[in-house]
């Protein structure tokens, strides 16, 4: 055995080199991974510490609260309601079917949304909440509340929703709001962050979206730490949004609801402003829709019917509708012609009927002629020839210049949508558009306010506030921002003779009080109170030769859409004016019929902050108006009860 | 060496073997099981369940299999690695046709009380039978063409059995820790200079089988190669595990994020964190100092391993302890090389930390061995 014994010496000495050297290599590598730990955990610490706060920090966004909206006196137009929705988790549900098959025992879903919401819930994780139904009411809320265990998962969840407790009153002054689409997000360059909250609204059309920067905040954000799969186990901190700001407008909610009952019926449009301050008092369009209704989302059956009726409800007639004012531009062009020294007040002119320019024959509205007309009659009676006479003395071009300064042709920075800009053509206008020269007969056209002229209701009442007090009075919806008054633009003056402008403002009083002036029948007894005025017919249609030959066809003939438009301007008190009303009543036939008494009727709730007394009104219509007051109070007591109901 | 050359009479008998353990290493075996329980309880956001307690548990079964083995006469181990060895290899033909799929593989058995890993149990009886063959084999044929043709085959033979399952980790350990054995027994140093120029040439030919119909390995093992390669490609899919896994590590620092505070691992950012990547937790929350502390762990059960081995003339005793060394050593070095962004993910525990029964229980009984050869080694007179 004693060469086994060698053998083995020989083969033990080979072991331990073998294992030293495997000894050696197993020590570098464990010295490897030391140096490899010590880079990743010494040298690189930092960055992989970032790393690691990056995965598991989220910024949640918690969305603003909207400002409020509030009438001059403090009337709330917009705010924002606690509404519920009941919103699953699948995780805690368990069997989401049956679930839902529970609830939709209870509660009335929607299966649209319904499915929505099924669509959703397969897409994302299990842990995250799942609206089922939205707005939903306080009795289906407690009825889910007592069958709790029949319905695990769900929970409801308070959130805010716009409400307008004036619906359809100031629906297209305040608009609306709405959830963010993707046209809205495709119109907005690089939109913020808040907007992708999921049912997050912005305001959509009116002061809500013209506003919207002043009215959404600032949302507020919260830092989270998530898990892996997204959940979030707490919160590490919060930086609180900024609350949209509350916007006071110079609305009156009250005369804005009497002047929309006023106009109910019609499709018309009526603007107050205070000759003063510029403050819009009232900006009514009629008919109106309920802006609560385009909230959640409109019913495509509800939305037709807004679209197709022919009154237009969803247009604010107001400020984006456009008229040729007719003769209550002829302010606007005895204006010019005064200012032009092409005229004065004295000069009288020869009214046949009808006057020859350029071969063509231009009627005056009155068949057998006015006779002899100086500026102050040929207000008051409305006399056309006159104002072809002068308007060829005076030109275009500075009829349209006197019409910009008072405001026709100009676009007002009211934030509200589509303000339209009229149109106060001149020469230029003419080449430039149309490419052809002004002919003289466009001339006579514009100075009755007809063909190229073209005036907002919104531009009308400017009007009459500017002739009323000589200053540049500018629009003004917003009174407040946040309780800080906004400024007031109206004091600086309007650059027009005072002299010419008493002229005119002489024609319109006696439009309105003198037993032969237009407006005479819808004029105020109160001495206080006096009104100046000029109606307008604007025609929609050409009458023909041959119409014309026939006998013009009376307004009550016609088809509705063919009919004139009735407009009427005003201004009360005469002697120190308060308010400006212009109103327009689409194809309602003759100004001084159809506008006047409207204007009439808003001026003294106005000028009375109320309902006038009867003695305010001539004694004729006292028996009238008192019957229409009543049903007013009673339109509006009705209203008042259904807004009740509705919060 | 046969058994009468053990000096029977001077080795330890009865209860007396206690105290002739190798106490250093068994202090660091339950050291790092420790640690295990430690971080399992962290991991599970501070609750012994669902792993901690389970995994007490298995190491006082592996400890009581440790005490039991080591009890026994390494002699009597020595004339059972044969049968152990065949043992293994009917269990691991058993998974391929009874197996019970689990991850995309075919791995376990189950034997009633258990789910039993036979690949497991191969690390070591191939170990056991490496050792017998080469105390049996005269160490002048050691590096006979036919003696080294025969080992390798005991070894390729498993190999390609797990492979098959497919549990790439543990081919890579069955190889490696056969050919380690080789090595230490004397085998010529030019057979490991071809091997590893065949290795070379095989690593080409896996890349090149790869989207053939006979590709070598399976389509999610190729997509951890290529993450691993550039891991940063895919950082949400594929590359996510050891992207994430290296966060935990680099954001533990110098002492780490203080325990049960590490983000990564408690908001489940950090993948199979109770089982492979349990040392990104540690060295999240311990930071280098916990990581450092638990490889010299390591390395000192190995240093104690090869001074027990070192210190016998038993050869079957030596090379056991030694295989078992290198065992350990490929698990932790594996193990880390992955979660440190140096090795693919190959699914290979971090032995005794790593939740896991049966890993846990054969490293349990290959200490047993080991002790055993330390209890029972040749003693008094000397050579």
């Amino acid at each position: 055995m004693k060469h086994k014994t060698k053998d083995q010496g020989h083969s033990q000495g080979k072991l331990t080199r073998r294992t030293a050297v495997m000894g050696g290599l197993q020590l570098a590598f464990v010295g490897a991974l030391g140096l490899r730990m010590r880079h990743l955990q010494v040298d690189q610490a930092d960055q992989f510490r970032l790393l690691a706060e990056e995965n598991r920090i989220n910024i949640r966004l918690i969305a603003p609260t909207r400002g409020e909206l509030f009438d001059r006196n403090g009337k709330v137009l917009a705010r924002n309601v606690q509404s519920y929705r009941l919103i699953i988790v699948r995780e805690d549900a368990g069997d989401v079917d049956q679930v839902v098959a529970n609830l939709s025992k209870l509660v009335r879903l929607d299966p649209g949304e319904l499915e929505q919401a099924m669509v959703e819930m397969r897409r994302s994780p299990p842990f995250l909440p799942i609206t089922l139904a939205d707005r939903v009411t306080w009795e289906d809320l407690s009825r889910v509340a007592v069958n709790a265990p029949a319905l695990p998962g769900i929970t409801p969840e308070v959130g805010l929703t716009r409400v307008y407790p004036h619906g359809p009153d100031l629906a297209h002054v305040v608009g609306y709001v709405g959830p963010v689409s993707d046209y809205d997000l495709e119109k907005i360059e690089d939109p913020e962050p808040v907007l992708r909250i999921p049912r997050f609204h912005i305001g959509k059309v009116g002061l809500e979206a013209k506003e919207e920067d002043l009215l959404r905040g600032k949302a507020g954000a919260k830092r989270v730490e998530v898990n892996a799969t997204g959940r979030v186990m707490r919160e590490l901190d919060r930086q609180e949004g900024q609350e949209g700001a509350d916007i006071q407008l110079t609305i009156d909610a009250e005369l804005q609801a009497y002047t929309q009952a006023r106009l109910k019926g019609e499709s018309a449009s009526a603007v107050v402003i205070d000759c003063e301050t510029g403050d819009l008092r009232a900006i009514v369009s009629s008919p109106s829709f309920d802006p609560n209704l385009f909230v959640q989302g409109i019913s495509v059956a509800d939305y037709s019917r807004l679209r197709d009726d022919k009154y237009r409800p969803l247009a604010n007639k107001s400020v984006q509708g456009v008229y040729p004012p007719g003769s209550t531009f002829k302010m606007v062009t005895a204006l010019a012609a005064l200012e032009a020294g092409a005229v004065s007040a004295a000069d009288t002119v020869w009214c046949p009927g009808h006057m020859e320019i350029s071969g063509r024959r231009f009627h005056c509205w009155k068949r057998g002629g006015h006779g002899h007309m100086d500026m102050l009659n040929s207000l008051k009676q409305s006399c056309d020839v006159y104002y072809y006479d002068v308007a060829i003395k005076v030109g275009i071009d500075r009829i349209a210049e006197v019409a910009r300064k008072l405001g026709i042709g100009v676009r007002h920075d009211i934030p509200m949508s589509a303000v339209a800009r009229g149109l106060a053509a001149d020469k230029a206008w003419k080449q430039e558009t149309y490419g052809q020269s002004w002919q003289i007969g466009d001339t006579a056209n514009a100075s009755i306010g007809q063909g190229y002229i073209l005036a907002s209701p919104l531009q009308l009442a400017v009007m009459s506030a500017r002739i009323a007090t000589g200053r540049k009075v500018t629009p003004r919806l917003v009174k407040s921002v946040d309780g800080v008054e906004q400024p007031n633009l109206s004091s600086e003056p309007l650059g027009l003779n005072e002299n010419h402008l008493r002229q005119v403002r002489k024609g319109m009083f006696a439009v309105a009080n003198d037993r032969r002036g237009t407006g005479y029948r819808s004029r105020i007894i109160e001495e206080t109170m006096r009104m100046a005025g000029k109606s307008g017919t604007s025609q929609v249609r050409n009458i023909t030769k041959a119409e014309r030959a026939a006998g013009v066809i009376s307004n009550a003939d016609l088809p509705w859409e063919r009919r004139d438009h009735a407009l009427y301007v005003a201004y009360a008190p005469a002697d120190n004016p308060k308010y400006a009303v212009a109103v327009v009543v689409e194809h309602g036939g003759g100004g001084s019929s159809a506008a006047a008494p409207i204007v009439r009727d808003v001026m003294l709730q106005a000028l009375y902050d109320g309902t006038p007394p009867l003695e305010a009104y001539p004694t004729g219509d006292r028996d009238r108006i008192q019957a229409q007051q009543e049903e007013l109070q009673r339109d509006q007591d009705e209203r008042e009860i259904s807004q009740s109901d509705r919060a | 060496m046969s058994y009468l050359e053990y000096n029977v009479k001077s080795t330890p008998t009865g209860l007396r073997k206690v105290l002739y353990l190798n106490w250093p290493l068994t202090l660091l075996l339950i050291t790092v099981a420790s640690v295990g329980f430690l971080q399992l309880y962290s991991v599970a956001g501070g609750s012994l369940s669902p792993w901690a307690e389970p995994q007490m548990k298995r190491f006082a079964l592996g400890m009581s299999a440790m005490l039991v083995v080591a009890m026994v006469p390494i002699w009597f181990w020595r004339n059972m690695s044969v049968v152990a060895y065949l043992l293994s290899v009917v269990l691991l033909i058993a998974v391929e046709l009874v197996g019970i799929e689990g991850k995309g593989a075919q791995r376990w058995i189950d034997v009633g009380f258990m789910r039993l890993q036979p690949s497991e149990l191969m690390k070591i009886t191939l170990i056991m039978l490496l050792a017998a063959y080469y105390d049996w084999l005269p160490a002048r044929r050691t590096s006979h063409p036919f003696w080294v043709l025969v080992p390798v085959i005991m070894i390729l033979f498993p190999t390609y059995l797990v492979l098959r399952q497919p549990d790439l980790g543990t081919s890579i350990l069955l190889v490696t820790a056969g050919g380690g054995l080789m090595f230490l027994a004397g085998v010529h140093w030019a057979y490991f200079a071809a091997v590893i120029a065949a290795g070379v040439g095989l690593v080409t030919a896996v890349f090149e089988s790869r989207g053939t119909p006979w590709q070598l390995i399976k389509d999610y093992q190729y997509r951890r190669i290529d993450t691993f390669l550039d891991p940063a490609s895919d950082p949400l899919g594929a590359g996510y595990h050891i992207t994430q896994s290296k966060i935990a590590l680099g954001s533990g620092g110098w002492t780490g994020r203080g325990f049960m505070q590490g983000t990564q691992s408690r908001l489940n950012f950090l993948p199979e964190k109770h089982t492979d990547f349990i040392f990104t937790t540690l060295a999240e929350e311990f930071g280098f100092v916990g990581g450092i502390s638990l490889l010299s762990v390591y390395a000192l059960i190995i240093l104690f391993c090869v001074a027990s081995a070192l210190a016998t003339r038993d050869r079957f005793s030596s090379l056991l302890t030694l295989g078992v060394a290198i065992t350990f050593f490929l698990f932790f070095a594996v193990n880390m090389s992955m979660v440190m962004g140096l090795a693919p993910v190959v699914g290979v525990p971090l032995p005794m930390v790593s939740y896991g029964g049966s890993a846990m229980l054969v490293l349990m009984v290959a200490f047993g061995l080991v002790q055993s050869a330390h209890i029972h080694r040749p003693r008094g007179r000397s050579r």
